[in-house]
């Protein structure tokens, strides 16, 4: 029971970093490398206003969060569209903008090692110990988790009854068709990119509570945001929020049972079942 | 011992709830040209694709030559003899026209390799009318030409069964001519072949028997004439309406 | 053979020869930056033997690398070195069918993740392994040196070179040229696309496995989080990609200014070197497309068209 409310808890925050990606592939079509940079932007910012200025992580991503929308739409302006415009086959956009987006990250990771140097970075924040079901649980966690609850399920509401959140969806199932009926696709896959980055940092900044990050940790998470949309189903929500908690229990569950140094071992086996035997994703249809 | 090339029976594919090809007999005899007709979204170029194993069919059975082929995949069925070409036109374009040509030679169903292959590949573009341009890449050819090519190609493994997939689609009117000519050469040749195809002029020159569809299912089968005279087919074409 | 095959043949040998003389020169400095050439140059070129015409980006390299580094570790006391070398490459070969089998069946993008975490799960699990039997590391005690390392590699690397000349003739590799072209013509062209991409993709992860183990003895000690340091495959990457991913001696020349520049970005300002990677990567996809080979056929091409107009 301890397990799995600890393995819910992080799948929480896991989902929101997952839906971050989910967003950039499925609408943009740009599988963002960088992604998991991000998250670690957010937890570095979410640090430096906390140790510099006393500000609660729970405030700072106000903040965070238009400031990364900002910088992740420019990238996608600057640095994705030229790319998403030349490539003539998904196969080489894939190409492109896999190497392009793994540049952006050794960039970050570069630029983060030299602003705040290769050591681990933590805090102390909400560090009490709070009693649920009998189980105690650190306070950060469950804060986090409740925070990436409500932005999920803002997301989720925005996604399915907003205009602009229709028309994302749209995008993401048919692009060429969201086009005809006047879809301004490349305007919108801008908007989710920028919309998926913010996500992903704001992520990153809830996880800085009770995980030690440091600047090179990003590929880590990028590799558990892509399992998990892959396991969930590209473009799929739903799917998403349950394959982020599955990985956060068997996560939990090897790490308290096996050994710690293991979880990226245990993704990767749900990794492999899932490619061997649903490669559309648990709750995909079979491609036809 | 009967000359059937390929033969369909029940043959169905389902896309979820939508049945795309719904229960499809025909027989295909040697050195005839069969003409797969139909309005838009009638199911012929899904067909065309159940049988080269682009898609695999959801019931029924495909034999070529009285073996089974209904569970084979794309590469297995080009091996024994079943050659396509594609409604949008695929050329390999980093390569030369020659090395295009030689693509279809070499791993099909009668294999060439190295001097044999590109010799066999030259006639085969002397053939379709392509002599000299060999060097050439694909991306300098005109639109008839990428055609020619792909033509080329498909017949470099020596299949037993061609498949057209609307290879006449997008060609201008002099275009047309020149193509209806060089596809009658083919069955001049005595060549198997089934053509999905739109242009009713080629259908009435080209064809020995049609198979018409409507709605993935057969709605008649005879000589160009009969089935172009037959009210169920100017019905499926042209609406209640019209009749 | 052809004349320009012997000719291409005569000048590579006389190449080959030159390179093997570099540790008679005497200069301990450039014998070791010759054994970080040959060994990227056998890595990237291998990488791209199969990178190139499929465009599967693999990064794999460092774990395949690393299990050959282990299969020296834990064997070079009981069996003699140049069957270590061998059984590496079989390791390798069949890991790489393995993963070959799980993904390439897919797209490219399931590739890549899966290449890209590989190291990281051998090495977790490895070190899993050694915590438990409480062994921390593995001491690699031999005779051999720095020369007899560089001329391993040195001989590896012809190997490299004339597997891929003969894939480049071969059925083998015309089919994974037609498979990077179009996958939906080669399979209706009767080739099997899967099988030719897991035949292909065995040869890197044999190649790689089969460095790790030569290179095994100049690491002395050797540690999981060494032997599967995840910059080596993107290195691999960067430097073949730089170079030219389409040729068989594109890389080559990817390798050469790559790694005299990492050599000195790394010894003067150690901090910067993933930033370099980073803008490396960059440079490639905004800059060079196709890398230096792409960028010497445009400028013959260009060459080529304005001597053709001086003479009309």
């Amino acid at each position: 029971m301890d397990i799995l409310i600890t393995g819910l808890l992080l799948g929480g925050t896991y989902a929101l970093i997952a839906m971050g990606l989910n967003l950039q592939y499925g609408v943009a079509r740009i599988m963002n490398l960088a992604n998991g940079e991000m998250l670690v932007a957010g937890g570095f910012a979410a640090f430096w206003m906390y140790t510099a200025g006393q500000i609660s992580p729970f405030l700072t991503i106000f903040l965070l969060a238009p400031l990364t929308f900002v910088l992740n739409w420019l990238i996608y302006r600057i640095m994705l569209q030229p790319l998403v415009k030349r490539a003539k086959s998904r196969g080489q956009l894939e190409t492109d903008s896999i190497l392009a987006t793994f540049g952006l990250s050794f960039v970050m990771v570069g630029l983060m090692l030299s602003v705040f140097g290769g050591d681990y970075f933590n805090y102390s924040y909400l560090a009490r110990p709070i009693v649920i079901v009998g189980d105690t649980f650190a306070l950060n966690r469950v804060a986090a988790f409740l925070a990436a609850v409500v932005i999920c399920g803002a997301l989720y509401l925005w996604l399915n009854h907003s205009r602009a959140g229709l028309s994302i969806r749209a995008i993401a199932v048919a692009p060429d068709s969201a086009r005809l009926v006047g879809i301004n696709v490349t305007h919108l896959a801008a908007l989710a990119f920028g919309l998926g980055g913010a996500v992903t940092a704001v992520g990153g900044a809830l996880l800085s509570t009770y995980l030690t990050l440091d600047a090179s940790t990003g590929v880590i998470f990028t590799l558990k945001a892509l399992i998990i949309v892959i396991m969930g189903g590209v473009g799929d929500v739903r799917g998403t929020i349950i394959a982020a908690l599955l990985l956060g229990i068997v996560e939990t569950l090897v790490a308290s049972l096996l050994d710690p140094g293991l979880t990226l071992a245990a993704a990767y086996t749900l990794f492999i079942l899932i490619l061997l035997f649903r490669p559309q994703g648990l709750c995909g249809k079979k491609p036809t | 011992m009967s000359n059937t090339v390929l033969s369909l029976r029940g043959v169905t594919k389902r896309f979820g709830g939508l049945v795309a090809v719904n229960a499809m007999d025909f027989d295909v005899t040697e050195h005839q040209v069969m003409g797969l007709i139909g309005p838009n979204g009638s199911g012929k170029s899904t067909t065309l694709n159940l049988i080269s194993g682009a898609l695999k069919v959801s019931g029924g059975e495909i034999s070529l030559r009285g073996t089974p082929i209904t569970a084979l995949p794309a590469e297995q069925i080009n091996r024994r003899g079943i050659a396509r070409t594609f409604q949008l036109v695929r050329l390999l374009p980093s390569m030369s026209v020659l090395e295009n040509v030689v693509a279809g030679a070499v791993f099909g169903h009668k294999r060439r390799w190295g001097q044999d292959a590109r010799r066999h590949a030259e006639t085969l573009l002397a053939r379709v009318g392509l002599e000299g341009k060999g060097h050439l890449r694909v991306g300098q050819l005109t639109y008839i030409d990428t055609k020619r090519v792909e033509l080329a190609r498909v017949l470099a493994s020596d299949p037993k069964l061609l498949l057209l997939d609307e290879w006449l689609a997008g060609l201008n009117p002099s275009e047309l001519q020149i193509g209806i000519t060089l596809i009658k050469s083919l069955r001049d040749e005595g060549r198997t072949i089934i053509l999905v195809e739109h242009v009713m002029d080629a259908i009435r020159s080209l064809c020995d028997t049609c198979v018409v569809m409507a709605s993935g299912t057969k709605i008649a089968q005879g000589t160009p004439q009969q089935v172009l005279s037959d009210p169920d087919v100017i019905r499926a074409y042209l609406g209640d309406d019209d009749v | 053979m052809t004349g320009t095959d012997i000719r291409n043949l005569i000048l590579s040998a006389i190449a080959l020869g030159i390179c093997a003389l570099l540790p008679l020169s005497g200069s301990g400095y450039w014998l070791s930056i010759g054994v970080t050439i040959a060994m990227f140059t056998v890595l990237a070129t291998s990488w791209a033997l199969f990178s190139g015409p499929t465009h599967y980006i693999s990064l794999a390299t460092a774990a395949f690398f690393g299990v050959g580094t282990y299969v020296t570790g834990l064997g070079f006391e009981t069996l003699p070195f140049w069957s270590l070398i061998g059984i590496a490459g079989v390791i390798g070969a069949v890991l790489a069918a393995l993963v070959g089998l799980a993904t390439l069946r897919l797209s490219g993008v399931y590739f890549v993740i899966f290449t890209l975490g590989l190291a990281e799960l051998v090495r977790q699990v490895i070190t899993w392994f050694q915590n438990k039997s409480g062994q921390k590391g593995l001491y690699v005690l031999t005779d051999i040196s720095e020369a007899g390392i560089y001329w391993m590699l040195l001989s590896l690397a012809t190997a490299v070179f004339l597997t891929g000349w003969l894939i480049g003739r071969s059925r083998l590799g015309f089919a994974l040229r037609i498979i990077g072209d179009d996958e939906t013509v080669a399979v209706h062209s009767g080739i099997n696309s899967a099988l030719s991409k897991v035949l292909l993709f065995m040869v890197p992860g044999s190649v790689a496995a089969m460095t790790g183990a030569i290179l095994a003895p100049r690491y002395v000690y050797i540690e999981p989080s060494l032997a599967f340091a995840p910059m080596l495959s993107f290195q691999v990457v960067i430097m073949a990609l730089l170079g030219g991913a389409g040729r068989l001696w594109g890389p080559l020349v990817g390798v050469i200014p790559f790694t005299l520049l990492w050599e000195s970005i790394s010894s003067n300002f150690p901090q910067q070197t993933t930033l370099l990677l980073g803008v490396a990567f960059l440079i490639i996809v905004y800059a060079l497309p196709r890398g230096f080979v792409g960028l010497l056929d445009d400028l013959r091409h260009r060459t080529r068209a304005r001597m053709a107009e001086g003479v009309a």
